[in-house]
């Protein structure tokens, strides 16, 4: 399950990655690592690290809970926690993904913050279990040098720790980082380090006591496009007539390093490759199937560039920005789409009706840092509580749209720091009973029907005041 | 109950028949209920097109101003000053426009949402001159069934439904003062003449009030309010001066001018400009007249009363001009301004104006455009004069003086087209109505002639007996026939010719550009979006734009950046001063900029994909307007042997102006066409003169992906150590 963060705005100097189990019923020291394996993807704007351990139990009683740790630095870009764990023997193994919720400790040096894993089955005294840990940092690669002209290329900063910080004993660890080229200006080194090709590895490294660790800073280039949707609204309007409208208003920008001086188009014309290698040129949008008029729009009008597909299984479309961004150049746009209800209006068991749509942000490899989704009910519609894998801000707002007269309800619900993964399903429940759907033609009718007895009405009365 | 169940169906048909009389007017209501929609429907092939949005130039900037005044109420846009334009002097924006039109958008906007009808300002602004337009076809109805008949009035509705003339500034999204303007223009002379028809003034107050809308509308009133004299100056020359048209003239008059006061923008100026004098000469006239004809009643003898006249009327003339005389001396009352003489003398701006004479719509017709515009309306038009003169009343002397008066504006300048449009479709319709029904009346009356032998001719006695004259000819009948579908067939002509024009010429937003690619498909050019948004998206808030004016007021409205000229031309000497910079070399211009505060320049180029009014080719008005300001600046050193070229042979001066340096930076090493060299200017078909261009205190901010805009960056000062 994904883990909630709420960036608290702490700025850090010092960039070190922690990373330590805790057993929070048992003493710290009854668990022990006997194996980390972790690989840091630096390849796009978004730093996913997948860790592996092998946690062993030392002591003598059972023990289900497993805590990870984050220097607060780190916690303000952590977007997600994953944790799964192989089941099975051999050849018929499954992932089985466990909670993670965080956790508050009261003596946590340097202000850490904890997760904790819940196991499934407890860990018993002497048993080992491999976990499986995925987690994702956003705006965790620093732009060095922080401007760029149109021709260089953009190289970035990556700080982390070579040690797998842990309270705990660390028997054997191995860190690798991968960078997206070979073009590798400058790298840390604690030694045994090497590198082979585009990846560094730092390690093996053995029986390292808890809380040790060791700044590395790897400088590096990395010429993917950084786009980051500052903000994003998503309004998802239900009408019971059978669409779904979906609204999403975005304000883009390039997060790499910044543009400086002169963009000149004869160069980003002939030579594609090397002028502008890090600008932002399209993004791709995974849109449900069976979408219909789509659009893409800005304030003044319609953006030309851009392409649907669709399929059965999905749509896709790929946008262009009015102009290509380069670093720091944004650009607001708006998407809209309607969507057949069916697909995402179910009536629950208990007589009510419920939405069910994903959360996130349908631009791929794109850093949302502030979400908010609106969820537009009919009118008429009573009791809305909305279901989110995850805590989100949540309050209610009424909106008048075409030939409302008391007003839509609007469930509101808000997210910061999002990534593509977290793109997962929510819920709106609420209440409607379909007479309100006859209301506005209703309306129209009797307007029109008035309007007519009225020019009857008209026509046969004589307001003349001579006879 | 039971015993209409148990009617057969006939007898119910029957008892729905209805009167000939019920069935015309369910015919006449029907037809305008659907030249209605006509109307409407075909101005929305720009919508179709392309998309709903806001055209050309001068409607950005109304659209913005109706953004401010949905978002901001009316005080704050009556009180708005406008500091993005005009930099550094401002604008302001309450004071020099009119605001019949943004008033009128908002209106229908906040009426819209009362009725809860969610739309958005935009489809308000694009759809106004559509809805207008379907309004004038039933003003124009009953302008027609005013002067001539209701068949006539049917007609001129059709035909000025489509006539691209009217349709060139109300299709969808061209949100322009004349969307509105033309119906208030035909809803005054409407009620005006219907107030002289009947006395009545009721008729003469609602006129009053319709020229009151038309001069919060635009500046076309002037119009008005020199026909309405001239009309009554007619009337009272052919001696058909009545009590009638006394109430109709002085009520609108008193009233149009005290209503016309309250907008600012025109303020006193009728007591105080020259051009409505006119006015006011005809309406002491119109008193001299009621005076005189009140003492011919009191006096029997006429030979007193001659003589009376005579004094009375010098008096009456000497006063009035020792009158005209010390207000236009003491300059209380304001001489003509410029662009009125250019309509009385269309070579006057070409000489005194050269702001006015380099707007394309302000050049003198050709007749290939009146072609174009009224078709068939053309040979319809004096036609329909023979027939008004025919028949001869004070509506139809109205409406001939109209179409021959807009008629000569029409020729002196392009975009009066449009007002003379209403008079054109009027009195072609009566030529097409009443040949229409001489015709079918002829045929009919013989039909009867030989079904019942001599009929009597209750109806129309006058037709028939003189059709029972003329029965000696032969071929009558076929004549007749051959006439109506020669009739038939010219209308038809007219009406797909209509619509070949709105969509091939007049639908096109001329912000998006379109073109036909090698494989026949639609190639899209959105340059000019994509240069705005860049500078609405990257640039500071604070940022000064500098572009040539016809940019400003989308700069303004799409980029949301302070500009230093704009469309509307009020400051002559300002645009001068740009034209300066754009002419200068590059180390002069600076100065220039850096004393308007510049953060960037735009220039727009269509070297590449061809497009042909860009700066280059309008860089000559630029050296003019610049040169008439400041004689730095002078024309002959951008010319060789009085000839315009971009090439190898250009002109020195040409070569290294700043224009010249800012369009063709970097083009040398561009190559546009196959099998031509790198440099290739696709506009002018040439290759430049000047590839190496060296920019010191500019550089390249963007350019567009056609190239079709150029945005240049200022560079700050250089540090002096």
């Amino acid at each position: 399950m994904e883990a909630p963060i709420r960036a608290t705005g702490i700025l850090g100097f010092t960039l070190f990655s922690l990373l330590f189990f805790v057993c929070r019923s048992s003493p710290l020291h009854n668990l022990f690592i006997s194996n980390a394996e972790r690989r840091i993807d630096v390849t796009s704007h978004i730093v996913k690290v997948y860790l592996t351990l092998k946690v062993e139990n030392a002591g003598t009683t059972p023990t289900s809970e497993v805590l990870l740790a984050f220097p607060p630095t780190q916690v303000d870009h952590l977007a997600t926690v994953e944790a799964l764990v192989t089941k099975g023997k051999r050849k018929k193994t499954t992932l089985v993904r466990l909670d993670v919720k965080p956790t508050e400790l009261p003596d946590a040096p340097n202000g850490a913050k904890y997760f904790t894993i819940y196991l499934a089955n407890p860990l018993n005294s002497g048993e080992s279990t491999t976990l499986e840990v995925l987690y994702l940092f956003t705006h965790s690669l620093e732009p060095f040098p922080a401007e760029i002209g149109q021709s260089e290329s953009q190289l970035v900063h990556y700080r982390d720790s070579a040690l797998i910080l842990s309270p705990y004993h660390i028997k054997q660890q191995t860190t690798f980082i991968k960078t997206p080229s070979t073009k590798v200006e400058s790298f840390t080194r604690v030694e045994p380090t090497n590198r082979a090709g585009t990846e560094i590895k730092y390690g093996p490294y053995e029986d390292r006591p808890p809380y040790s660790f060791s700044p590395i800073l790897v400088h590096f280039e990395n010429n993917s496009p950084f786009p980051v949707v500052e903000e994003l609204v998503r309004e998802v309007e239900i009408s019971h007539w059978g669409n779904l409208q979906v609204t999403e208003q975005y304000t883009l920008v390039h997060g790499g390093a910044r543009h400086k001086g002169v963009f000149s188009r004869v160069d980003y014309q002939s030579r594609p490759t090397l002028s502008g290698a890090s600008s932002l040129q399209h993004l791709l949008a995974r849109l449900p199937p069976r979408v219909h008029s789509v659009y893409y729009r800005d304030e003044i009008g319609n953006i030309s560039s851009s392409h649907l597909r669709t399929d059965s299984r999905k749509s896709e479309l790929e946008i262009e920005p009015r102009y290509p961004l380069f670093g720091g150049w944004k650009a607001t746009f708006v998407i809209g789409y309607g969507l057949p209800l069916q697909d995402f209006l179910f009536e629950s068991s208990d007589d009510r009706r419920y939405l069910n749509f994903t959360f996130g942000c349908p631009l791929l490899e794109t850093v949302v840092d502030k979400l908010t989704v609106k969820v537009v009910l009919p009118e008429g519609s009573k009791d809305p509580s909305a279901v989110v894998p995850f805590p989100v801000d949540q309050h209610l707002e009424t909106k008048y749209s075409y030939l409302d007269v008391v007003g839509r309800t609007v469930v509101v619900m808000e997210k910061k720091n999002l990534v593509p993964v977290q793109n997962s399903h929510f819920q709106v429940y609420y209440t409607f009973k379909p007479i309100f759907m006859l209301a506005e033609p209703l309306m129209l009718a009797s307007a029109f029907f008035l309007f007519f007895v009225a020019c009857v009405a008209y026509l046969h009365i004589d307001l003349s005041i001579r006879k | 109950m039971a015993a209409v169940a148990n009617m057969p169906v006939s007898d119910l048909l029957k008892s729905f028949k209805l009167k000939t009389k019920q069935q015309e007017l369910l015919i006449r209501v029907s037809i305008l209920c659907l030249v209605y929609i006509l109307a409407f429907i075909t101005r929305l092939f720009s919508v179709l097109r392309y998309e709903s949005m806001i055209h050309e130039f001068d409607p950005y900037f109304n659209y913005r101003t109706t953004l401010y005044l949905t978002q901001n109420g009316f005080y704050d846009f009556w009180n708005w000053f406008d500091y993005e334009s005009w930099y550094p002097l401002g604008r302001i924006v309450g004071g020099t426009l009119y605001p019949g039109l943004m008033v009128t958008a908002a209106l229908i906007y906040r009426i819209l949402h009362f009725l809860r009808f969610a739309v958005h300002i935009r489809e308000v602004c694009v759809l106004t001159a559509p809805f207008f337009a379907s309004n004038t076809t039933l003003v124009a109805y009953f302008f027609g069934k005013e002067i001539w008949d209701t068949g006539a009035g049917l007609v001129a509705a059709i035909l000025i439904a489509v006539c691209p003339g009217y349709i060139s500034r109300s299709v969808a999204g061209s949100y322009d003062n004349e969307g509105v303007a033309i119906f208030a223009l035909l809803f005054t002379f409407y009620l005006f003449v219907k107030a002289v028809n009947t006395g009545s003034l009721a008729w003469s107050l609602a006129s009053a009030f319709g020229y009151f809308y038309m001069v919060s509308a635009w500046g076309g009133y002037v119009f008005i309010i020199n026909l309405i004299p001239l009309y009554v100056l007619v009337l009272l020359i052919t001696g058909r001066y009545s009590m009638r048209l006394y109430v109709a003239y002085n009520c609108m008059y008193v009233l149009g001018m005290l209503l016309a006061m309250q907008i600012r923008f025109v303020g006193f100026q009728h007591v105080q400009s020259g051009e409505h004098m006119a006015a006011m000469g005809v309406f002491f006239l119109m008193q001299v007249f009621y005076f005189l004809d009140w003492v011919k009643h009191m006096l029997s003898d006429t030979k007193l009363f001659q003589a009376f006249l005579r004094i009375t009327v010098t008096c009456a003339v000497t006063v009035g001009t020792i009158a005209l005389g010390l207000g236009m001396l003491s300059g209380y009352i304001s001489p003509w301004t410029g662009r009125f003489y250019s309509l009385l003398d269309p070579t006057y701006a070409k000489d005194h104006i050269p702001i006015i004479a380099s707007v394309s719509e302000h050049q003198p017709t050709a007749w290939s455009s009146f072609m174009f515009d009224f078709h068939i309306l053309l040979f319809l038009f004096p036609a329909g004069l023979y027939f008004c003169f025919k028949r001869l009343s004070d509506a139809t002397i109205f409406i001939v003086m109209y179409g021959l008066t807009s008629m000569y504006f029409a020729g002196v300048m392009v975009r009066l087209i449009l007002v003379a449009t209403p008079a054109v479709c009027l009195i072609s319709a009566i030529a097409v109505s009443a040949t229409v029904k001489n015709l079918t009346v002829l045929l009919r009356s013989k039909n009867k002639g030989v079904q019942t032998g001599s009929t009597k001719g209750s109806g129309s006695s006058k037709a028939s007996s003189k059709a029972l004259l003329d029965q000696s000819q032969p071929f009558q009948k076929n004549g007749a026939i051959a006439l109506l579908f020669g009739a038939f067939y010219l209308l038809s002509k007219y009406a797909t010719h209509c619509t070949w024009v709105t969509s091939e010429a007049y639908s096109s937003p001329s912000i998006v550009l379109a073109a036909r690619g090698a494989h026949g498909s639609r190639v899209i050019f959105d340059d000019y979006r994509e240069a705005y948004f860049w500078l609405r998206q990257n640039t500071p808030p604070d940022a000064k734009v500098m572009s040539w004016w016809d940019y400003g007021y989308q700069i303004t409205a799409m980029g949301n950046r302070t500009v230093i000229v704009d469309n509307n031309t009020w400051n002559n000497t300002h645009i001068a001063t740009v034209g300066r910079a754009m002419s200068s070399y590059e180390d002069e211009a600076i100065e220039i900029m850096r004393s308007l505060d510049v953060d960037y320049v735009l220039v727009v180029f269509g070297g590449v994909t061809g497009y042909s009014s860009d700066d280059i080719n309008k860089f000559l008005w630029m050296v003019r307007i610049g040169g008439g300001v400041f004689p730095v600046i002078k024309e002959p050193d951008y010319l060789v042997n009085g000839e315009y070229r971009v090439d190898k042979g250009a002109a020195p001066k040409m070569l290294n102006c700043l224009m010249y340096k800012l369009c063709y930076y970097r083009f040398g090493e561009m190559l546009t066409e196959y099998g031509k060299p790198p440099g290739y200017d696709r506009a002018r078909g040439v290759e430049i003169g000047n590839k190496d261009i060296k920019l010191e205190h500019l550089e390249e901010a963007f350019t567009t992906s056609n190239w079709i805009v150029r945005i240049y960056k200022v560079k700050p000062p250089n540090n002096r150590w």
